[in-house]
């Protein structure tokens, strides 16, 4: 995911692949194209050429916006210490079904 | 954090076996091995197609037409996935396409040499790929996950290279002893060339130490050589062909083939641009980006043309 500069190559889009119905879009790689309708196009040549796909998503890359590595620590933190929010926190008398 | 201890907890990523993602903090050489090593192994891919191509319109059959034609493109498939992984490193595509066609881009040293016979169809795909999966079996295993991630879709494919390949050398060294010398033939060619593709001898190899170090690669060029040559070598008897190689004996302590001396001194010279086919090959990719230029640019025209219809619209 480089700076996005429109060369020759146009533009990089990120391809989100759903391998089969019902489940969700994953991350399979990029693609260049001077547009959007290419660049489906070409994510369907390069990323699914063996019906690995019911559905394909292209985004331009420069509009993800995504988490860094030196926010992760205090983004995440949060959660951990909120064990509550697991269903093991709780203790359960024995021979109490369907809890 | 200083520098150094930025690398000390790197290093203890590393080997705390978790993937390196684009965006994290990586020591500069880290960057610059992959970017060497990911922008190499697309450019091999890219030109890799060129002596196969040569083969497409006088495929035997119609079967063998369609079987080469897809691996041909998928072998543009994954250079195309490979220039995407090394982009997250922070090079631009068009930067690595102008080292390609300047010349100053190194890539896999076997594709310089010419496919004589559609023989040679068959030894690309059972001894250049079935070579090459075990080194990307190796590389998917490393740290960068980008990479990594692009080497497990590619050893998917590959398999299927690698069959048709051994389908073809099997079929013709069962045929008329023409055939069988045919694929004898491509045999002797094909050996070395595969042999030497993984890369100098353990002893020779000025880049491994980081690369192991950092995970980069998880197993030595001479490991990586032995699992290939352990695997092919049956392969070849199980066809009736001979491996060309008066050396080679099969040692029943270690239970691996051992191999004769390597001639290093001819994978240096290809490598150093004086193949059979350095040239050709080079100036193919050149004239294939200089005809596909007007396609790059009405592409580019059309997506301006219907941005600014948009604008008008709204």
């Amino acid at each position: 995911m480089s700076d996005n500069t429109e060369n020759d190559q146009g533009k990089l889009w990120e391809v989100f692949i759903q391998s089969k119905p019902g489940i969700p879009h994953k991350h399979a790689g990029s693609v260049h194209a001077h547009d959007a309708e290419m660049a489906l196009a070409g994510a369907r040549d390069v990323y699914t050429r063996r019906r690995e796909g019911t559905s394909i998503w292209v985004v331009p890359s420069e509009m993800i916006t995504a988490t860094t590595e030196q926010d992760a620590d205090s983004f995440f933190d949060p959660a951990d210490d909120k064990a509550y929010r697991h269903p093991t926190f709780y203790t359960i008398p024995e021979g109490v079904k369907y809890l | 954090m200083d520098t150094a201890e930025r690398e000390k907890k790197f290093q203890e990523k590393i080997d705390s076996g978790l993937k390196v993602e684009a965006k994290e903090w990586m020591p500069e050489n880290y960057r610059k091995q992959l970017t060497r090593m990911i922008s190499q192994h697309a450019h091999s891919e890219i030109v890799g197609m060129l002596p196969e191509g040569n083969w497409i319109t006088r495929a035997p059959s119609l079967r063998r037409k369609a079987v080469l034609l897809a691996k041909v493109q998928d072998e543009a498939g994954h250079g195309l996935y490979l220039y995407s992984a090394a982009e997250t490193l922070g090079i631009d595509r068009k930067t690595m396409i102008d080292q390609l066609l300047s010349g100053r881009a190194k890539y896999s040293s076997i594709f310089n040499y010419p496919t004589l016979s559609w023989a040679d169809i068959g030894a690309i795909g059972w001894l250049v790929d079935g070579a090459a999966i075990v080194n990307q079996t190796m590389l998917a295993r490393g740290s960068y996950g980008p990479y990594s991630r692009a080497m497990v879709r590619i050893c998917k494919e590959e398999s299927f290279h690698n069959r048709q390949g051994y389908e073809i050398m099997y079929h013709l060294a069962n045929g008329t002893p023409e055939q069988k010398a045919m694929a004898q033939d491509a045999l002797n060619r094909w050996w070395w060339p595969s042999i030497q593709m993984l890369g100098p001898s353990d002893a020779q190899s000025k880049n491994s130490e980081e690369t192991m170090r950092w995970k980069i690669k998880v197993e030595s060029n001479d490991t990586v050589r032995q699992r290939f040559i352990d695997r092919t070598v049956p392969q070849a008897h199980a066809a009736g062909l001979t491996i060309p190689d008066p050396d080679l004996k099969f040692n029943e302590e270690t239970g691996h083939w051992e191999i004769g001396e390597i001639e290093w001194t001819e994978f240096y010279r290809v490598i150093k641009g004086h193949g059979p086919c350095n040239r050709k090959r080079l100036k193919a990719r050149q004239e294939a980006e200089r005809e596909g230029r007007w396609v790059r640019e009405a592409a580019a025209a059309y997506a301006a043309k219907q941005r600014a219809r948009a604008v008008q619209a709204a």
